[in-house]
């Protein structure tokens, strides 16, 4: 079911039950391209519908999108991603400790995990990633740092992600990878969006 | 045109960057979209091309062959070699002249349009600088030429009278989250007199004033934002995102500002004090 917040004259808030829901809208929305729509935000519950109001309105873009119906083809659509990752990382010992396992314990876990991208934000190319294993579950470290290297693989939460650059941060890093999750060079810069499927591969540190 | 002095700030606008959300880019663009799209109307621009977004003033460029600029925003002058050249009108400049923005008493954004448009390489389908997210041209600095795009075709037309400046409080509709306050959460925020913190930017203005209080407590997920959205953090003290603001945020949003407002939010300095109230429906 889906709820229409209001949010200014140029923009709708569309709300749903659960992030399932919420990917099916936005694949949804994406495909049907409604006139004057001019960018779709998902995020773990809702899609921010940006729009031209000189093209359209929120009355007319909440009819319009009341009357889609999400399937979950969109999802199915957005193919999988595999990262190496060095499981190296400064807090991959804290974690360890805080769930009460091993270290290697919380890399087959996260290596086992099926992660898809719920959403992005913080910066240009950085997914928040859902996984189907709920024991991953640790808090943001207290102090956030106040530089991560680009690469760095972090958990927050339930969440997973790779720092696209070098920025603060404060998620707890238990690894990196060399795969580039922003390249200006590519037609599509982001590596990881939205409803794209992410797994993780341990390899060994090179050199 | 060859930038001499930027002042305390000075980056390349345009409409924005929409439709790279989804990867994580924010939609950028000028702070204050009405005095941009008049500086292009003025220089004869189609709408949607770069100038240069100046805060506080303090920019000197140089034109190697005669072009036409424009001044919106504030009440800086522009001073063609020295001499003032009023604001808000097309003005021819000779080859070699000198062009200045003198600091504005009122306001803090100045928009520089030059017939033809600042010709820069495009990222992602926008020549904007985002200053949080690193995406977009660099920064001009004394020394670099600005490529200037070929004039349009059509004569430099007026497009009417200026806009009168509005006064008076920042017109908002509430909403999404105006529920997760409580009632007397809403009476404050649309009655109090909050002040501009100095701690603002491209990104968000910070104010100081009564903290309004929430009703819920719970965790609320990231979700996207707009311009406008005025957020409010744990400590109560809300913040007014501009046109850089982050893709998502984390804390419940209790009203958006009218474009309009959004636009006057964007010429407010520190300490300037201002109250919300309801927009007419």
């Amino acid at each position: 079911m889906t709820r229409f917040l209001r949010c200014g004259r140029e923009a709708v808030l569309a709300e749903v039950d659960d992030l399932d829901a919420a990917l099916a809208l936005y694949a949804a929305l994406r495909d049907a391209a409604l006139p004057g729509v001019v960018d779709l935000v998902p995020a773990a519950r809702t899609v921010l519908i940006r729009l031209d109001p000189a093209v359209t309105s929120p009355a007319a873009v909440r009819e319009a999108t009341a009357a889609l119906r999400p399937g979950d083809a969109g999802r199915a659509d957005s193919g999988t991603v595999r990262i190496p990752v060095v499981y190296d990382g400064p807090d991959l010992a804290e974690v360890a400790e805080r769930l009460g396992i091993t270290a290697d314990e919380v890399v087959a876990r996260h290596t086992g995990a099926r992660w898809t991208v719920a959403f992005s934000g913080f910066a240009p190319g950085f997914g928040y990633l859902t996984g189907d294993d709920p024991t991953l579950d640790v808090p943001r470290r207290t102090s956030p740092r106040t530089r991560i290297p680009a690469g760095s693989v972090g958990l927050a939460g339930r969440f997973s992600g790779v720092y696209p650059n070098d920025s603060p941060g404060g998620w707890q890093l238990i690894g990196s990878t060399t795969a580039r999750m922003w390249d200006l060079s590519r037609a599509e810069p982001a590596l990881l969006v939205p409803g794209v499927r992410v797994t993780f591969r341990a390899v060994p540190r090179c050199g | 045109m060859t930038v001499l002095r930027t002042g305390p700030m000075t980056v390349i606008k345009d409409a924005g960057r929409p439709g790279h959300a989804y990867q994580g880019v924010a939609p950028s663009g000028a702070v204050d979209r009405g005095a941009y799209a008049r500086a292009n109307a003025l220089a004869g621009n189609p709408p949607g091309a770069a100038v240069l977004e100046c805060t506080l003033g303090g920019l000197r460029v140089s034109f190697d062959e005669p072009a036409v600029v424009a001044l919106t925003g504030t009440d800086a002058v522009l001073t063609v070699d020295g001499t003032a050249a009023g604001d808000d009108r097309p003005v021819p400049v000779p080859a070699g002249a000198v062009v200045a923005v003198t600091v504005p008493r009122r306001g803090l954004r100045s928009y520089l349009a030059v017939r033809g448009g600042i010709d820069v390489a495009p990222v992602l389908g926008s020549r904007s600088t985002d200053q949080l997210a690193g995406v977009g041209p660099e920064r001009p600095a004394p020394g670099d030429v600005l490529p200037i795009g070929a004039p349009p075709a059509d004569p430099v037309s007026s497009p009417g009278a200026p806009p009168p400046t509005a006064e008076g409080p920042l017109e908002v509709d509430l909403g999404p989250r105006d529920d997760w306050f409580t009632t007397e959460a809403i009476a404050t925020f649309l009655g109090a007199e909050y002040t501009v913190s100095p701690a603002g930017n491209a990104i968000g203005l910070r104010l100081d004033g009564p903290a309004l209080i929430r009703s819920r407590t719970a965790e609320l997920p990231s979700e996207g934002v707009v311009r406008g959205a005025v957020q409010v953090p744990p400590d109560g003290r809300p913040i007014i995102f501009q046109a850089d603001h982050p893709v998502t945020g984390g804390y419940p949003v209790i009203a958006v500002l009218t474009p309009e407002a959004a636009d006057r939010a964007a010429q407010l300095r520190p300490g300037a004090t201002i109250r919300f109230t309801r927009a007419p429906q």
